[in-house]
């Protein structure tokens, strides 16, 4: 898809706040060239994990929130990335390619065939609405996966173990960022456009000229890409990967990231994938509870923000003053300062 | 302009169009009026595009176009206003027109387009950034024949402009339509109000389960004394 690159938003809202905490890590990063250790493996371990939950995060907004589709596949996409690109670094890493091309090389081939399978599925089953199209793309979901468990160069259910530890904080950093922007401009864009006026009033879109089936088809393919990208990116951080890390359940957690953050906000997204990735490992100390306060949050949630954090609307500081001043003390005011907090 | 020929259309098993021909002339008001269920705009549907007929052909400038999707006939230059409004509730009254004028990538036009729209409908100007949904029914049909102006139609189909408007609205409504009509587009009006319809129109057709019942002028029609028993309360 052509389009102008637009950041006039991105550079109002999250940008500051993103590129802050970015910076902040790479300054760690820079530290510990000289021997300073500032986050351990740990934490590292987290702020990838978060950035690869923003990336599916971010590519099923644009299909569940943006769109107006209800996915609840997009875990397999996930799977297809991951498995594709390990069992080709695992096949290249014996030829002399080096890391740095072999790495993006390996990624770009998952995303594109994740893009693929997402044009299989999507072409007969995006006629369908609502809880119909859930409902396909969840038994698509799982397919995929039962043909991996099923599959020989995948391993079956053992697992595929011995892929290289490429993914480390640099390239989850670069692939989250390049993954936010693309998606950003296609919502801002005239194809974002007309990507909402399928949401908003499908008959009407179509009425007014709207390619619908077209449009609807590229948002799925375009996700499907970023969730098989992020999945490779997932792959090479684990080192082992096995059918069960990308079942019905992964799929219901991406999609709690896309509610939460609010359905079309992109920064929500972000936002929202970042506190859940980040609360149940805060929550650590209440040892088998945490689940329970978790779970807690996302009904409180719901109950009192239906609408999700953000809403539609993007994050910034003008949001921030509209909440606070109506009413003080009101929970999603808090939240909008997690970003820096983690 | 447009010349149907023997259409029919189903959903599923039910026949709701059984075989109806008619013509729009450039340059002319023509309204299919009729009772709910015979099949009004499940005609203007099937010329846009948005149902396929299973039988029968829809030429508009000598194109058939029954096969056509819909994206291609807005190309062509027909635009349809649907029953019920259907705006984008969640965009601006702006956006809206925008997304009226989606496949036209003259920008200096639509700038003129919408001034256009918002002197037909100076209510519209006034509450450009305003989210459709939060208009009042009538604004709300004054933007969906907005946005339906946006794409510089030849032909304009509009599904019931008056349903659910007060009386007054509902002349202010018609008397814009006869302003479109004189700045040049053609109209296909489908309307359950039938004195409104032949009031401003040049041909009429009666639609009645499926068939066309009754044709000819506009002026013809309101003397009948079938029509005006059956759809203009004596």
């Amino acid at each position: 898809m052509a389009m102008k690159i637009d950041v006039s938003g991105l550079k109002k809202y999250l940008l500051p706040a993103g590129l802050a905490f970015l910076l902040l890590i790479n300054l760690f990063l820079v530290l510990e060239f000289f021997g300073v250790e500032v986050i351990d493996r740990y934490v590292k371990g987290i702020l990838i994990l978060m950035q690869i939950n923003i990336i599916l995060a971010v590519s099923l907004n644009l299909i569940n929130g943006v769109t107006g589709m209800l996915s609840l596949g997009h875990a397999g996409f996930m799977a297809v990335g991951a498995y594709v690109s390990a069992i080709l670094s695992i096949f290249l890493s014996k030829s002399n390619l080096p890391e740095v091309l072999l790495f993006p090389l390996v990624l770009c081939a998952g995303g594109l065939a994740a893009a693929f399978i997402g044009m299989l599925i999507g072409v007969p089953t995006l006629r369908l609405r609502g809880d119909y199209l859930a409902i396909a793309t969840l038994g698509f979901g799982e397919i995929i996966r039962v043909v991996i468990l099923n599959l020989d160069i995948t391993k079956g259910a053992r697992g595929l173990p011995g892929i290289p530890n490429y993914t480390n904080l640099w390239w989850v950093e670069l692939f989250m960022v390049l993954s936010v922007l693309v998606i950003w401009n296609i919502i801002k864009s005239n194809h974002g456009r007309a990507l909402v006026s399928i949401r908003e009033n499908e008959i009407a879109a179509e009425a007014m000229g709207v390619h619908t089936t077209y449009y609807k088809v590229s948002a799925f393919v375009i996700g499907a890409f970023f969730a098989g990208l992020a999945g490779g990116l997932f792959a090479h951080y684990l080192g082992y990967i096995s059918p069960k890390s990308f079942d019905f359940m992964k799929s219901i957690e991406i999609l709690l990231m896309v509610v939460l953050g609010g359905l079309g906000s992109l920064t929500g997204s972000v936002i929202a994938a970042i506190v859940l990735t980040g609360l149940p490992e805060l929550l650590r100390f209440l040892q088998s509870y945490r689940m329970v306060i978790y779970s807690l949050t996302l009904v409180l949630l719901m109950l009192y923000r239906q609408e999700g954090l953000f809403g539609r609307d993007e994050a910034s500081a003008e949001l921030l003053r509209k909440w606070l001043t109506p009413r003080k003390k009101n929970h999603p005011g808090g939240e909008a300062g997690e970003p820096t907090e983690s | 302009m447009l010349e149907i020929k023997e259409m029919r259309v189903a959903y599923g098993a039910i026949k709701a169009l059984k075989g109806i021909s008619f013509s729009v002339n450039a340059g002319e008001i023509v309204t299919l009026i009729g009772a709910n269920g015979a099949g009004k705009s499940t005609t203007l549907k099937t010329i846009s595009g948005l149902l396929r007929p299973q039988s029968g052909s829809i030429i508009f400038e000598g194109r058939e176009i029954s096969t056509a999707p819909s994206y291609e006939i807005v190309s062509l230059g027909i635009s349809q206003v649907p029953e019920g409004r259907r705006i984008f509730p969640r965009q601006s009254v702006l956006e809206n027109l925008e997304l009226g004028a989606y496949q036209r990538k003259d920008y200096k036009g639509i700038k003129e387009d919408i001034q256009q729209v918002f002197s037909y409908f100076p209510r519209l100007a006034e509450r450009q950034n305003q989210l459709a949904g939060t208009l009042s029914g009538g604004e709300q049909q004054m933007l969906a024949i907005g946005r339906g102006l946006m794409s510089r139609p030849k032909l304009m189909l509009l599904d019931e402009p008056s349903m659910g408007l007060a009386p007054l609205l509902v002349q202010d409504i018609f008397r814009i339509i006869k302003e479109i009509n004189a700045n040049g587009a053609t109209i296909l009006l489908v309307e359950q109000n039938a004195n409104m319809a032949l009031s401003i129109a040049k041909k009429a057709y009666v639609l009645e389960t499926g068939k066309i019942v009754l044709s000819g002028s506009a002026e013809e029609l309101s003397r009948n004394e079938q029509v005006r028993k059956a759809y203009l309360g004596g």
